[in-house]
């Protein structure tokens, strides 16, 4: 263990969080839970033909939860489902930049399941 | 007063070292470290003693029959227990309540209720809750500002329907050590039967079944520097004696045959199966090694240190803790949130929760310090909810903590905010 998840770049995504809060009328969402630590998240997205036109999220959650849910909502706007779609775990951990432990993998990639959860049943 | 220096070298396990500093254990809430003598005794009886017991006819099955029974025994005589057969052999607390749930819950009826609190661990909810498909219902005792219990609220919503009380000895989270004698009293004037969920009691303080006159006692071995796999079931035998069996197959039979079975007497009648022979001698060893350092030693003991701890706590301004602030009615566990220092760089998501830190971050960041918490809910939702908050970190101290290991955890505590660049 070394402070180096706690760099510069996930520090400024946690404590100003990109895409936080809610949109009214989604049409597709889903709610994340981290059963062993409680967390929750929520994200809401507007898909208007096939492209996310606007993505937020709310919850509560440790740094590297929230910050890598800011992450992916910036990697995710304005893209196509397919680019969701294919999008892999590593892909969003690498975009991280920080090693992460086992103990702390599912605080990084709660966004990431509840994200594909959400796209995969979208409302008309 | 205990000496730590000395116990600790009965602990190999605590000479590990991690980014090259002493580790600071201070999660023995979750599991207890094992002393050498627990170690060797498992050791010994693979080497020597390793048979099936209570069914060979030969001296090895015998030797390890006895040495089985003898920590029943031993098991026994540590919570002043007046019969050894009061001792069932379970997994842990949670098969007990579950073993409870299961065997009183097939008596209950509709309409019938059960009372518990909200500072329980889930292993004190979740199998109660699975009776509600019956139509039994579940009372929760709530809890006053300091986190002891509303007692008033015993008899408020005790009732004629009211079948069991289940209480934890000692809550995991606040550390409120409970009145259990007094609520066993509210429990047997109305005819209910009184459980005790002793996970963090019976390794942190004298517990005598006969003076809390409790008609179950549930508890772990792995909380008490015993192996993992063993814990215990205390009741009441005239009780247990009435009580269904638990599990079926082998071992807590007297006669099977195709037309039905009868059931063995307590305890084997409750211990289907193979039993963790290796995990009840473990068990056995530990107890005496509480015994020989005695248990009102072992309290004191953590009452000094969690005294200190709650000061030193109260010095560094900006953390919360939850919990009474007396001693004398709190066991050695501290749950703990930092609270709204410079409120404006943090981002609303945690501050709508009223944390500044999350307790994940805590935990990552004490442990570069070798300093080990546990974070999260511990198991205790509805108390979480209760509290309005998602998660705390929390430190717990054994026999093999000292003043040293505190003012480690309060300087690693300095080093978080550094970290977050807070
Ligand atoms: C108060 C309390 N009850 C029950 C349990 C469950 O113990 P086990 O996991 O050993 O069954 C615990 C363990 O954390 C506890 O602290």
């Amino acid at each position: 263990m070394t402070y180096d998840i706690y760099m510069d770049f996930i520090l400024e995504n946690y404590k100003n969080p990109k895409n936080y809060g809610k949109i009214e009328k989604p049409n597709a969402t889903s709610r994340g839970l981290n059963p062993l630590c409680g967390d929750e998240l929520e994200i809401f997205l507007i898909i208007d033909k096939n492209i996310i036109k606007d993505i937020k999220f709310t919850g509560k959650g440790c740094a590297i939860s929230i910050a890598s849910a800011s992450i992916l909502t910036e990697m995710v706007k304005g893209k196509d489902l397919d680019y969701v779609k294919n999008l892999k775990e590593n892909d969003l951990l690498n975009a991280l930049g920080i090693e992460i432990s086992p103990a702390r993998i599912k605080c990084a990639l709660l966004s990431y399941k509840t994200l594909k959860e959400a796209i995969s049943n979208i409302k008309n | 007063m205990i000496d730590v220096n000395k116990i600790r070298k009965d602990f190999p396990i605590l000479e590990r070292k991690f980014n090259g500093k002493r580790m600071i254990y201070l999660d023995s809430t979750a599991t207890s470290q094992k002393p050498i003598q627990v170690i060797d005794a498992i050791s010994d009886y693979y080497k020597n003693y390793n048979a099936n017991v209570h069914r060979g006819i030969y001296g090895l099955s015998e030797e390890a029959t006895d040495l089985y029974e003898k920590s029943r025994e031993n098991v026994s005589n540590f919570i002043n227990s007046k019969q050894a057969e009061s001792i069932v052999f379970v997994r842990n607390t949670t098969e007990a309540l579950n073993l409870l749930a299961y065997t009183l819950g097939k008596k209950l009826k509709d309409g019938d209720e059960i009372i518990t609190t909200v500072m329980e661990h889930h292993s004190n909810i979740v199998p109660w809750q699975f009776l509600k498909e019956k139509g039994v219902k579940i009372k929760y005792i709530d809890i006053n500002e300091d986190g002891t219990l509303k007692m008033d609220e015993f008899n408020n919503l005790i009732t004629e329907r009211t079948k069991i009380i289940t209480v934890t000895h000692v809550s995991n989270v606040l550390g409120t050590i409970n009145d259990i004698k007094h609520i066993g009293k509210i429990a047997h004037e109305n005819g209910s039967y009184f459980i005790v969920d002793g996970a963090q009691s019976v390794p942190h303080m004298p517990v005598d079944v006969e003076n809390i006159d409790c008609d179950f006692l549930a508890f772990s071995g792995h909380k008490m520097l015993g192996p993992m796999g063993i814990g215990v079931l205390y009741g009441k035998k005239e009780i247990l004696d009435e009580m269904d069996p638990f599990m079926g197959g082998g071992e807590m039979i007297n006669e099977v045959h195709l037309s039905g079975a009868t059931w063995a007497d307590v305890p084997l009648k409750f211990e289907a199966g193979t039993p963790n022979v290796e995990g009840a001698v473990g068990l056995s060893a530990a107890v005496n090694y509480l015994k020989n350092i005695g248990m009102e030693n072992v309290r004191e003991h953590e009452k000094y240190l969690v005294n200190y701890a709650l000061k030193r706590i109260e010095e560094f301004n900006g953390i919360t803790f939850y919990g009474p602030r007396d001693s004398e009615i709190r066991g050695g566990v501290i749950a703990f949130n930092f609270k709204n220092v410079k409120n404006e760089k943090i981002a609303k998501a945690l501050m709508d929760e009223g944390i500044m830190i999350h307790p994940h971050d805590v935990a990552s960041i004490l442990d570069i310090n070798a300093v080990m918490v546990r974070s999260g809910h511990h198991c205790a939702q509805p108390l979480m909810d209760r509290l309005g908050i998602p998660a705390t970190s929390r430190a717990s101290f054994y026999i093999y903590n000292d003043l040293d290991d505190i003012d480690e955890f309060i300087n690693a505590l300095d080093n978080v905010k550094k970290v977050l660049k807070l």
